[in-house]
């Protein structure tokens, strides 16, 4: 044992380092909704080592040490290959629409990756089997490991590009193997490959072959294709990839919405790219004014029109083009908040010259903070509080988003930036316009809600709405607009050719007259949201225009399924736009975990013998399958929830991942002393421990939203000590159903054993990708009320068999 | 001999397959194309013109796409192209060719290349197309592929578009394939009174809507937002 638990913590640290390298290097290459595909097929090696460890047991057993150094060698080896392999795989996600190759492909992605979690499941589902006497100590050192492995990838990814942080991660299984497989019968030939994967390692694996192979279709991609552009600085850390390209020959303009009129031309910039998209641009200034022309006649100066040497904030700074916007137009000071290190790294220091100092000038103060956290610590008020364009429009435009939570567009966000706009102070919030409309409506009707929550009566005296070809700009007052702004709103937009689309008092002729669409859209769609039918009108429209909330923050998802047969229909005549391909590929992902979870996990144990009193399949079969579906789902839709508080995806993965995992663990381990305090006194430990779960995920439910504001604005380590004590409770609790069922089982039906594993692995394979699903569609608070329903009906249904084996 | 017999066989269909001109799944497509036209109702009801149809007949979409992709070059759909760019779906061809409103002695600017097929579509129906492409092996093999085709009023060149091509300006009408984050302004400048410019908006393989920005004979700029599909986003009166 002295070298099996190191090893088991190592090989726990790899495979959930490895998760989380995954989830990063696909946001790279393709895009992040591959997140919860990795925790999908994370699951389903796990639920495919269960099942090939219960067909071969016997044979495991006696070649122990073996297995478990083979199982972690070819772990170790299959990390960089599938790595590698699943690169080469064509996918593209884009050409989903057209091209049924593709879902082939995204299955081969699936499979590739299924691979090394498979290797690394065994390894740690090995120890489980053959080593049961000090299943305990085990179990703490796996869920160490898991937790290790976390924080030693987070803390790697600030060092390393994520092709080296693999070469780090995979010498974890390496010494793993390297340490049992001494031991092993096996020892000659193990030994042997051990020390030429170590050689080859030593050699190099030549580095063109762990390249990132970014999706040809990214920003980044085809910024690279252009004549002379090349990469001039790159910086890595878990928040993303930075990448600048500067583009001599054909130079970057990145100005969207300007002005059909306008005689500025925008100067030279450098494109910057996080995960190889969303293009945000550095503009060169040398202090001379006159030289930004160009950012007086776009949509997004808009509010300056309104508002005279206004202290701004700047929400989402990226290169500094809405602080330079905002400098343009007088601002007396702007805070400009930007998540990103790197980024602020970049324009304050590295290109500052390039950058003329932007971030030096007085009236300017850089916060390196998440956005809804800096507002709601903050105590100033702002005349205008501004959020540009933050994505690119091909990503926006494609779907490509849909399933990525934004907690920027919520109606609690703008609640929060309204009560920090000066009376008479606005909001100002541009977006790409689709047609039809879908951002920019959606923005609208949540700003709505926003204003009613407000105690707001008349929300339409409050808001107005503009519009060039490709941008539209909402403006959100803190008051009524008076006829003055009205008439400079009216003004602007008529001497730079931009549409109108709302103001209060607008009349259908001022619509629709420079960009004209069949239809105002814009304008009928605001005045519809505006009016008193406004909830019939959303449930009418094809797309999803109701408010994103804290609860559903899925601002950038618009799809609705009645609408999909209409849109297929008319693919060919260009409905493939209209298509969110993100929403596609999530479906297309739950198809293959329950194919791949039926296939590798449930259909092989038809070989194990059935031997098992009469009712316990179906009763002991459903409650494994609700405590997988339950588990997950809490687990997934607080991933989700977390994402607001602690910032960014891979944080959140990371602290309710290893949380979820170590304290269930903890759980566990404690549930034989509680089933044995309980029983004794005539209770049910699982009819307890359900309670538990309902009573403090219930409290979560209503008491998160206040702690995440109160909390949301300390530091990191303070937020994530702060969400694995609220995560612990919770967790402790949901580790004990499952082992409790399996110990009845264990009494009661033997040979049911393997099976429970495999059902309760074949629900969490599939509950992953349905928790996101239902999300979408439903918002947490529904999933998590779904999960505390299922586990009632599992510890009833173990309540009842226990009675009836009694 | 039977394996010389089937080389020789084997060799002689792989010529004719190489040869094949893929005619009738070209007067597949335009037929094709011609019914969606009429079924959407898009260009107000009015379909594709005659010319434009006649255009799209004889160019050789085929010839436009990589080896791979030549047994669909002949489906409404677009197509990689390499580079992370596409060949256009022919129905948003037809469609930009269309609200160009081509007239024989028409000089054209296009920026973005490509593939060189819109060039080639626009070339059937004017005088001459000028065409900048910013992709340098894009560059090199449209210009390369127009010239075997024998293509004389298509002049290509390699640099950047948001200039214009200031030599043979002004234009009739100008045809920007490439996305842009706004409409350059020396483009406009280099549109003739009177003349059209059409832009499509949209992701790599999925065009979203087409501008068409039309410059008055005053010079006002006037643009339409020409949905690529007839899809109303709601249902019943409102």
């Amino acid at each position: 044992m002295r070298r099996l638990l190191p090893a088991t913590l190592l090989v726990s640290a790899g495979a959930i380092g490895y998760e989380l390298l995954l989830m990063r290097v696909l946001s790279i290459v393709q895009w992040h909704h591959f997140a919860y595909m990795i925790i999908s097929l994370a699951l389903l090696g796990y639920g495919a080592s269960g099942t090939f460890i219960a067909l071969f047991k016997r044979q495991l057993e006696t070649r122990f040490e073996a297995a478990f150094a083979t199982s972690a060698l070819l772990f170790s080896i299959t990390m960089v290959l599938c790595f590698a392999l699943g690169q080469r795989v064509p996918f593209n996600a884009l050409e989903i629409v057209w091209n049924p190759q593709q879902f082939v492909n995204l299955s081969l992605i699936y499979l590739v990756f299924f691979v090394p979690f498979f290797f690394a499941a065994s390894c740690i589902g090995l120890v489980f089997t053959c080593r049961q006497s000090h299943i305990s100590r085990i179990y703490f050192f796996d869920l160490l490991g898991a937790g290790l492995g976390a924080m030693l990838i987070i803390g790697t990814l600030f060092l390393l590009i994520p092709q080296n942080a693999l070469l780090l991660l995979m010498m974890l299984p390496l010494f793993a193997s390297m340490m049992i497989g001494v031991r092993s019968t096996a020892r000659v030939p193990l030994i042997s490959v051990q020390a030429l994967w170590l050689a080859v390692l030593i050699a190099g694996i030549p580095q063109t072959q762990l390249n990132l192979r970014i999706s040809e279709y990214k920003g980044l991609s085809q910024a690279l294709e252009v004549i002379d552009s090349d990469v001039v600085q790159v910086s890595s850390s878990p928040l993303g990839l930075i990448t600048v390209v500067e583009s001599p020959t054909v130079p970057i303009r990145h100005a969207p919405g300007l002005s059909f009129n306008t005689r500025h031309i925008p100067p030279e910039q450098l494109a910057v790219f996080t995960d190889a998209d969303g293009m945000s641009a550095i503009t060169r200034f040398d202090g001379d004014l006159d030289a930004l022309g160009y950012l007086g006649d776009i949509t997004a100066a808009l509010p300056y029109t309104l508002l005279d040497e206004p202290d701004v904030l700047v929400l989402g700074a990226g290169g500094g083009s809405d602080v330079l916007l905002a400098l343009y137009h007088g601002a007396n000071s702007v805070d400009a908040v930007e998540l990103n290190p790197q980024m602020t790294e970049l324009v304050a220091k590295t290109y500052s010259d390039f950058a003329g100092s932007v971030y030096d000038d007085p009236r300017v103060t850089l916060y390196t903070r998440e956005a809804r956290g800096f507002v709601a610590r903050s105590d100033a008020q702002y005349d205008l509080i501004h959020i540009g364009l933050l994505d690119s429009f091909g990503a926006s435009g494609a779907g490509v988003q849909t399933l990525n939570e934004s907690y920027i567009y919520t109606v609690e966000a703008i609640r929060e930036y309204l009560a920090h706009t000066s009376p008479g102070g606005v909001l100002a919030i541009t977006r790409w316009l689709k047609l039809p409309p879908r951002d920019s409506l959606k923005l609208v009707s949540t700003a709505i809600a926003a204003l009613k929550a407000l105690g707001v009566n008349e929300p339409g005296t409050q808001l107005a709405v503009i519009r060039s070809w490709n941008t539209s700009t909402v403006l959100v007052k803190n008051g009524a607009f008076t006829p003055d702004d009205i008439a400079s709103i009216r003004e602007f937009a008529r001497s730079r050719s931009f549409d109108t689309a709302w103001f209060p008092g607008i009349q259908a002729s001022d619509t629709n007259r420079f960009n004209l669409l069949d239809d105002p859209y814009l304008y009928y769609g605001t005045t519809a949201l505006l009016g008193e039918h406004a909830d019939e009108f959303a449930e009418r429209y094809k797309f999803h225009i109701e408010p994103a909330t804290d609860n559903q923050p899925y601002y950038f998802h618009f799809f609705k399924w009645a609408t999909l047969p209409e849109v297929i229909a008319l693919r060919k005549v260009g409905g493939a736009a209209l298509i969110e391909w993100g929403y596609l590929i999530l479906i297309a992902t739950l198809l293959q975990a329950i194919i791949a979870g039926l296939v590798l996990i449930l259909l092989p144990l038809a070989a194990v013998e059935r031997n098992w009193p009469a009712g316990t399949a179906p009763r002991m079969g459903a409650y494994f399958l609700l405590l997988g579906f339950a588990f997950l789902f809490i687990e997934m839709a607080f991933i989700q929830k977390f994402i607001l508080f602690l910032s960014h995806p891979l944080y959140s993965v990371a602290v309710v991942l290893s949380g979820f995992l170590v304290f269930a663990g903890i759980g566990s381990a404690l549930s034989e002393r509680l089933a044995r305090r309980l029983e004794a006194s005539g209770r049910s430990p699982v009819a307890i421990a359900a309670a538990g779960i309902g009573l403090l995920t219930l409290l979560y439910v209503f008491l998160l939203p206040l702690l995440f504001r109160g909390f949301i604005g300390y530091s990191d380590v303070v937020k994530i000590a702060i969400s694995i004590t609220l995560i612990a409770p919770l967790a402790v609790g949901m580790g004990m159903p499952f082992p409790l069922g399996l110990k009845h089982v264990a009494k009661t039906a033997p040979d049911f054993v393997p099976w429970a594993w495999g059902i309760n692995g074949f629900a969490s394979v599939m509950s992953a990708v349905l928790a996101t699903l239902l999300a979408i569609e439903f918002g947490f608070t529904f999933v998590i009320v779904l999960a505390l329903l299922l586990y009632a009906i599992a510890a009833l249904i173990l309540r009842t068999s226990m009675r009836s084996r009694a | 001999m039977k394996l010389i017999v089937f080389i020789l066989l084997f060799l002689s269909i792989a010529a004719h397959a190489d040869d094949t001109d893929y005619a009738a799944e070209r007067a597949a497509l335009i037929e094709e194309l011609g019914y969606y036209a009429r079924l959407v109702g898009d260009m107000d009801g009015a379909g594709f013109s005659e010319a434009v149809l006649a255009s799209m007949t004889s160019v050789k979409r085929h010839r436009f796409v990589p080896p791979a992709q030549v047994r669909f070059a002949y489906e409404n759909q677009p197509l990689p192209i390499g580079h992370g760019q596409t060949i256009s779906q022919p129905y948003i061809v037809a469609l930009m060719t269309e609200l160009v409103e081509p007239d024989a002695d028409d000089v054209i600017l296009e920026v973005g290349t490509g593939s060189g097929y819109q060039a080639a579509v626009l070339a059937e129906l004017v005088d001459h197309v000028y065409s900048i492409e910013i992709i340098e092996p894009l560059a090199n093999g449209a210009k390369q592929r127009l010239a075997q085709l024998g293509y004389t009023n298509i002049t290509t060149r390699l640099g950047d578009g948001y200039y214009g091509w200031e030599d043979h300006a002004p234009f009739d009408a100008i045809v920007v394939t490439a996305a842009a984050s706004h409409v350059p302004p020396p483009l406009i400048e280099q549109l003739k009174p009177g003349g059209r410019m059409v832009i499509p908006v949209g992701g790599r393989f999925m065009t979203q809507l087409l501008l068409l920005l039309e410059k008055t004979d005053e010079g006002e700029v006037i643009t339409r937002q020409i949905a690529a599909v007839r899809f109303v986003p709601l249902t019943g009166a409102h």
